[in-house]
C-alpha cells in the first residue's frame, strides 16, 4: 500500500514517520476488510430475500440499466480522478491535489444526486422499503452503499479544508491516503451491486 | 526508493490502464444484458466473470494490493476476508435454501 511517498516529507526521523503513517494506513486498510463483510452480509440478505416480492415488483419491472450505466460511470471515473490526486500528491503539487479531490467530489456528489433521485421515484410510485422483503433488502444494501458515498464526499469537504489550512505533511498525507482507499473500496462494492442486484436482477 | 514508490502508488499509466480496462470490464456485462444476446447462464456467466475481473483490476491498479506491499499484509488480510465472506454469503444461501424447501407444503 502507500506508504514509501511518505518519506517525502523530509522528516528528521524517516523510519519512525514511516512506520507510524504505513501502521496508520495499514489500520485502515483492516477497517476497510470488516466493512466489507457488513458489505457481504447485506448481499447475502438481498440474495435470500430477492425472490420474496410479496405482491409488489419484482427486480426486473423496477431498474432502468441505462441509469445505472450512468452512476457506474460517475463512480468509476470519480474512484480515476481520487488517483490522479494521490499521484499530484506524490508530486508535491498541492494545488493540483486539491483540483483533483473537487472533481472527485462533484463525480461523487452527482452519483449520490441520482441515487437519491432512483430512491425517491421509486418511493412516489408506491415501491417503498415498505413494500416487500426484496424492496426492504434493496433500500437497505443500496442505501448503505450510497451512505458510505456520503460520507466519503463530507471526508472530502474535510480533506479539502485541511490542504487549505495546512498543505500537505506527515499528518494530512496519511488521511488523504486512507480517503482514497475508502473511496477505491466504494466502487469496488459498486461492481458487486451494479453486477449482482441490477444485471441479474433484470434477467 | 523512487522505484519502489513507483510500484506501490502506481503512475498515470497505471491508472489509466485500470480505467480503461474498468471501462471495457463495464460495457461488456451491460451491453450482453441489455441486447438479451445470450441465453441466461451464458449471461449469468458473462457477468460474474467480468466483475471477478475489474474486482482484480481495481484492487491492484486503484488499490495497489499485492504480495509486496506492507509484506504481504494486506493480501493475507484480504483473503482472510474473502473467506470471510465465503462463509457468510455461501453460508446463509445454503441454510436459506434448506428451510425454503423443508418449508414446502406437500
Amino acid at each position: 500500500m502507500a506508504t514509501d511517498t511518505l518519506h517525502h516529507g523530509a522528516s528528521a526521523e524517516p523510519h519512525e514517520h514511516h512506520d507510524a503513517a504505513g501502521t496508520k494506513v495499514f489500520g485502515f486498510w483492516v477497517y476497510l476488510m470488516s466493512d466489507l463483510v457488513i458489505f457481504g452480509s447485506l448481499f447475502a440478505t438481498y440474495a435470500v430475500l430477492m425472490k420474496g416480492t410479496a405482491a409488489g415488483p419484482s427486480a426486473a419491472e423496477i431498474f432502468e440499466l441505462p441509469f445505472v450505466l450512468v452512476e457506474t460511470f460517475l463512480l468509476l471515473f470519480s474512484s480515476f480522478t481520487f488517483g490522479m490526486g494521490v499521484l499530484a500528491m506524490n508530486a508535491e503539487r498541492l494545488g493540483q491535489v486539491k483540483a483533483w479531490l473537487a472533481i472527485t467530489f462533484v463525480l461523487g456528489a452527482a452519483f449520490v444526486g441520482m441515487e437519491i433521485y432512483e430512491f425517491q421515484h421509486l418511493i412516489h410510485e408506491g415501491y417503498g422499503p415498505d413494500k416487500s422483503a426484496f424492496l426492504s433488502s434493496f433500500f437497505t444494501l443500496v442505501g448503505t452503499h450510497g451512505l458510505h458515498v456520503t460520507f466519503g464526499l463530507i471526508w472530502i469537504l474535510v480533506m479539502l479544508v485541511q490542504l487549505s489550512t495546512k498543505g500537505l505533511n506527515d499528518m494530512t498525507r496519511p488521511r488523504i491516503l486512507c480517503l482514497s482507499l475508502f473511496w477505491h473500496f466504494l466502487d469496488i462494492v459498486w461492481i458487486c451491486v451494479f453486477s449482482f442486484v441490477y444485471l441479474m436482477g433484470v434477467l | 526508493m523512487s522505484a519502489s514508490s513507483t510500484n506501490a502508488h502506481g503512475s498515470v499509466k497505471s491508472y489509466v490502464t485500470g480505467l480503461v480496462l474498468s471501462l471495457i470490464l463495464t460495457i461488456i456485462p451491460f451491453a450482453v444484458v441489455m441486447s438479451g444476446a445470450l441465453s441466461t447462464l451464458a449471461t449469468v456467466v458473462v457477468v460474474m466473470v467480468t466483475a471477478v475481473l475489474q474486482i482484480l483490476v481495481q484492487l491492484v491498479m486503484f488499490m495497489h494490493m499485492s504480495t509486496k506491499a506492507d509484506e504481504g499484509w494486506n493480501m493475507m488480510s484480504f483473503v482472510f476476508t474473502l473467506t470471510i465472506l465465503v462463509l457468510v454469503v455461501g453460508g446463509s444461501l445454503w441454510i436459506m435454501q434448506h428451510l425454503h424447501l423443508n418449508m414446502m407444503i406437500g
